[in-house]
């Protein structure tokens, strides 16, 4: 039986809620309206920055000065290259651990969440100098390799958990009724696993556009995906507040709204299937 | 039933997967217990010879290293102390039923999607800058005068911009595991007389006993390794220097890669105690 809920109550948890909520995503609210502003206005109290002139002038300023769909390419690139290739990668191997189970499964699978617990500075120099001797620094090709092999771990048990869930019976009567291993694969374990694929890309996507380790020591200007571009304000000249937030608010824009479909999945994949 | 052959094509399948990964680990590994024991200044004369343990006892001895450890702790307790009890607090009541749950949800997950460059940077100068930051206005506003946030109050900012962006993590986290409680049981406490803080502390607490374990494991792990809020707001200046961001100094600005390394391979030991608690909760769930 549902307990019953007052109206009261239900308007008391409305508004704490709400109002919670709305001091959380205030900065990125604040941003967005700074972005909207001029570079004089910007800097102005709160409520004069409210009063003042709306327009579109900050977002026209970061693409002709900084060029910033070059960085922005960059940052498509490297993180659906690196989710691609990871899934491309990971899903034979998850799909085999799922389906075809061994005494080292488990094993395996806790080995590589291991790897992902590496921490990136203690291999710094290494990559750094490998980076140097096989002419990778500064390309988004080094890039899309260094994240996918970070994230990998994170794909493989995500498919893993999510292929898991595909019942074994499925399989066994496809069997029986004489499909091969690549019907198997094409026509019965492919639909059911294109969801799990999905948030799995989403996810990590999502982590690779924010990865802000590897892409700031391993990047100069041609390489530099957003995370670097917006780093280069961390010490900048004159007026920048509405620029800053211009680029901000087209830096996160897609990543934030991708984040929002995904919930579900962030969950499952950061922690490994532990919380579900 | 597998057969041999599908074992065969199973391990086939895995094989990219477990040699990449391997190599990922090895390679790079060997390299920095190889510098980690070696004078090497690739600016200032490169390979210098073995110095055996020099390079692990120096980066203990300097100056700079316990007041980086404490540094990493201070960051490290504060977010997950705010982002725990904040999480907790905020996932109770995004339970409960309200108009506009899902909208309300969304505003509250956003930070976690934030790049750490953009948080950072947002907070840094249109929030906490002392002449024209959101902060600086609305002090005046009261009459007080603003604050040099991440200068005056070094740790206590960082500790507030990084809680900002994991806050969302940790109530994500903790409502999914709430939402498994089962409901009778709340009820039928609440039949036997139980008033709110019985129910909290008896029956919802040790349910998320796991999920909060879970939270605060993951986050150790990231939070260890923070670097770019450090590197876009204070640069390590003020205090902020954390493990990591010694050891990135060392490595790429001062490049002394010797001493560099003895100190990730300090990292690296640090995480991995904390990674074999994570593992055996994680490995635990894989058998059920």
């Amino acid at each position: 039986m549902a307990r019953a809920v007052t109206n009261r109550r239900k308007t008391i948890n409305t508004i704490a809620a709400w109002t919670i909520g709305l001091l959380i995503f205030f900065p990125i609210l604040w941003i967005i309206v700074l972005s909207f502003k001029s570079e004089g206005d910007a800097i102005k109290t709160p409520l004069q920055v409210l009063g003042s002139a709306w327009t579109l002038e900050s977002y026209f300023v970061v693409q002709e000065r900084s060029d910033y769909f070059k960085h922005f390419f960059n940052s498509v690139t490297i993180a659906v290259g690196s989710t691609l290739l990871g899934i491309l990668i990971a899903v034979p191997a998850a799909w085999s651990m799922a389906f075809v189970p061994s005494k080292r499964t488990r094993d395996i699978l806790m080995w590589m969440l291991s790897t992902k617990m590496l921490p990136a500075v203690g291999v710094l120099y290494p990559i750094y100098l490998l980076f140097i001797r096989l002419g990778l620094l500064d390309t988004t090709f080094g890039l899309v390799i260094v994240l996918m092999l970070i994230n990998l771990p994170i794909i493989v048990w995500m498919l893993y958990t999510y292929f898991r869930e595909i019942p074994g019976e499925i399989l066994e009567a496809a069997r029986m009724d004489g499909a091969n291993l690549r019907a198997e694969l094409l026509y019965v374990l492919t639909p059911m696993a294109v969801p799990g694929i999905a948030s799995t890309i989403l996810l990590n996507v999502i982590l690779a556009w924010n990865e802000a380790f590897w892409t700031l020591n391993l990047t100069a200007a041609k390489a530099a995906p957003l995370t670097a571009f917006i780093a280069s304000y961390s010490s900048p000249e004159g007026l920048f507040y509405a620029k800053l937030s211009a680029a901000s608010v087209m830096a996160i824009a897609p990543i934030l709204i991708m984040g929002w479909f995904s919930q579900k999945q962030l969950v499952r994949g950061l922690t490994f299937g532990a919380v579900k | 039933m597998a057969t041999q052959h599908s074992r065969s094509a199973a391990r086939l399948m895995m094989a990219p997967a477990v040699i990449l990964l391997l190599g990922w680990m090895l390679i790079p590994l060997t390299m920095t217990l190889y510098f980690s024991f070696k004078k090497y200044l690739p600016l200032r004369g490169g390979d210098l010879g073995w110095v055996g343990f020099d390079n692990y006892v120096r980066f203990v001895s300097s100056s700079s290293f316990w007041p980086a450890v404490a540094t990493t702790l201070i960051i490290v307790g504060g977010v997950l102390f705010i982002t725990l009890i904040l999480g907790v607090l905020l996932a109770l009541l995004l339970d409960q039923p309200m108009w506009g749950q899902g909208v309300v949800r969304i505003l509250v997950i956003a930070p976690f999607f934030v790049m750490p460059t953009v948080s950072g940077l947002v907070w840094k100068n249109m929030f906490m800058d002392s002449n024209n930051g959101f902060l600086a206005h609305l002090w005046r506003a009261f009459g007080a005068e603003p604050v040099q946030w991440l200068s005056q109050a070094s740790l206590p900012s960082l500790i507030m911009i990084i809680s900002w962006q994991w806050l969302p993590f940790a109530t994500l986290i903790l409502l999914t595991a709430i939402q498994s409680l089962d409901s009778e049981q709340l009820e039928a406490s609440e039949m036997d007389g139980a008033n709110w803080l019985n129910r909290f502390g008896f029956i919802i607490l040790p349910h998320l006993a796991r999920a909060i374990t879970v939270v605060v494991l993951i986050q150790t792990i990231f939070l260890l390794s923070i670097f770019a809020e450090i590197f876009v707001t204070t640069a390590g200046a003020f205090g902020t220097k954390t493990l990591t961001y010694l050891i990135y100094q060392r490595v790429l600005e001062s490049q002394n890669v010797g001493l560099g390394s003895a100190g990730g391979v300090y990292a690296i030991i640090l995480a991995n105690i904390v990674a074999i608690f994570l593992m055996r909760i994680v490995g635990k769930n894989l058998d059920a």
